[in-house]
This record gives C-alpha cells, structure tokens and sequence, in this order.
C-alpha cells in the first residue's frame, strides 16, 4: 500500500504536483495553513491508485511530499 | 514502512523563503540527495549567493559559508586550496554569477580550480524585485525594460555556459532544467558527476539550471513550466556543453 504525505505547512500552494500526477490524486484544499496558503491535499480515497512514481516529488519547490511503501 | 521518496538528511527542516513554484527549492533538494548519496556530508563545504539563495546556509544540514556578491568562485578557490580534502561547491543565481561575478567565475574556470559550480539562471534578478538581468530575453519584460529588452540598448542574453565552455581549464559544463520531472531526474544527473568529478580531482565543473521564477516573470506556477520550455530552452539549449572526459 502507498501512501502519500503532504506536509500541510510546508505546502505553498503552487500546484505543480497536481498537474504532474498522473493519477489525478492530488487536488488542492479549501483551508488555509497557517503561512496563509491553501495547501495540496491528497483524495484519501484514490490513494490506493498511487503507482509511487514520484513525478509529485520531484517536481514539489518545498520538498513537502514524501511517499512512503507500507 | 519503506520510504521510496523522503526528506534528504542534508536538508534541515527549515521552511524556504522562496516564492510559491520557485525552482531553487528543488535544487536544493537535489543537491541534498546527491550529498546523502555520495555520504560526503561531513565534509562538504558550501558557498552561499547573494540573491534569493542568500539564506541557503539555514537549509543545509552541512558547513556553509556567505560570500559577497558574485565573491563565491574566489572564496571556493581559497577554501578548496587551503583544505583541498574538502568537497567545496558554489551556488550562485544569473545576477550573481553572470553581472557583478564575471570576472570571479572567468579566473576561477579558466585556471581549473578543483570546484563544482550550481549556476541558477532565470533570467531574472529575482530578490531585489524582477530587474533585467545579463541573462533577460530579448522582448523581456521586467522592471527596468518595462517595453521588453532591446539588444541595442542592452545586449544580448550573456550565454555564460558557452563562453566558459571555451576556456581549456574548465572540465565539464552542462545546461539542464528543471521545468518538469524527466529535467529534475537529468539536473541530478548532471548535478552528481560534477561532485563526482570534484571526487576524483579532474577540475573545474558547472551546472546551469534554468529554473522558475514566476512571481519575476508574473505568470503563474504552471505558467513558469510552460515559459522555460517555450522562451528559455529556445535561447538557452540544453545538453553537455563540454566534458574533457569524452574528448579525450
């Protein structure tokens, strides 16, 4: 099972990891963090279709993606 | 649990001060890895910019100096001379290393100092504000060519990699970007064999990154990919511009 952390107060709302992902599992959310962005968040129920490419990862500007097998 | 893509070691977990989409967070994670990767991190020793990087020795987890503007070839070459047993690298953005820094990082390549350069080129000064840079486009808009540069007034986009890549003590120069995940993978590539070229004593390497800077461009994150594979790659080609190692 993957799983995928995005650390919510790193997240400055850039969007590069939505657009990368191929699975469209990354969508940005409605609330603010506390630097006043809205952070990326992940669709907890399209989490299973991870395939750990890692494109998020590698493209993300605040190293706020870490995607970890269980 | 098995971690596939996690924090490096040698990044601390200091949040950046760059702007949301900017690409020096991603160099710096780049650079972080290949430190882990190679297990040099206890003997690293980094030069700071002046520029956007200016703060880049609170996100590093390894020694890391400041050098004044443009300064870091000259403070590298003392560094790497006094304790050549030092992995010692420079990072530097296009105002740094292209305008005040010239003549810094001319001397430095064409007498092969043992060292590794990361060269950040967004065609932009990005700290004091979006100014013109030697590296601006032609048509660019930025505060000072608010009508776009033009070449007679300004010159020409400054193609430092190519002008270095002439010089005989230089030994390997690359261009690569980092626009989107296929260009990360290669500007880690590129950035690893030229620590790996310091490693084994074969002189002077520099990487030139095109990266983001869309609040300078005023374009979207998104937007800022698009622009360096539609206006920067055009100017600014990517691929080995010299490797010793292949011509001989």
């Amino acid at each position: 099972m993957i799983k995928i952390n995005i650390d919510q107060e790193r997240c400055k709302g850039c969007r590069l990891c939505v657009i990368v992902c191929p699975k469209d599992i990354i969508i940005m959310s409605e609330h603010l963090n506390s630097a006043g962005y809205h952070p990326a968040i992940k669709i907890e129920e399209k989490e299973k279709d991870c395939i750990a490419c890692g494109k998020c990862y590698q493209m993300c500007p605040e190293v706020a993606i870490e995607i970890n097998k269980e | 649990m098995k971690k596939l893509f996690s924090y490096p070691d040698s990044l601390k977990k200091a949040r950046f001060s760059y702007c949301p989409g900017c690409g020096h967070g991603i160099v710096h994670r780049l650079l972080a890895e290949v430190i882990d990767e190679f297990k040099i991190r206890e003997k690293t020793i980094g030069i700071a910019p002046v520029g956007c990087a200016v703060f880049a020795y609170h996100y590093w987890n390894f020694d890391v100096t400041e050098a004044a503007h443009g300064r870091p070839p000259a403070v590298a070459t003392g560094i790497k001379r006094v304790l050549p047993d030092r992995i010692v690298f420079t990072y530097q953005g296009d105002g740094d290393l292209a305008s005040i820094g010239a003549a810094e990082i001319l001397h430095a390549a064409n007498r092969g100092e043992n060292i590794t350069v990361i060269f950040i080129n967004n065609a932009i000064y990005g700290m004091t504000g979006g100014q013109m840079a030697p590296t601006t486009l032609i048509g660019q808009k930025t505060w000072t060519s608010p009508g776009g540069r033009k070449a007679e007034l300004s010159g020409y986009p400054m193609k430092i990699s190519e002008a270095l890549g002439q010089l005989d003590g230089v030994h390997y120069i690359e261009r690569v970007a980092v626009n989107n995940p296929e260009n990360v993978l290669k500007a880690k590539k590129a950035i690893k064999k030229a620590f790996k070229n310091q490693i084994a004593n074969k002189g002077f390497s520099l990487v030139e990154v095109l990266s983001m800077c869309p609040v300078g461009w005023a374009v979207t994150s998104v937007e800022a990919l698009r622009w360096i594979e539609e206006k920067l790659i055009p100017v600014y080609p990517l691929g080995v511009i010299r490797d010793k190692s292949k011509s001989t």
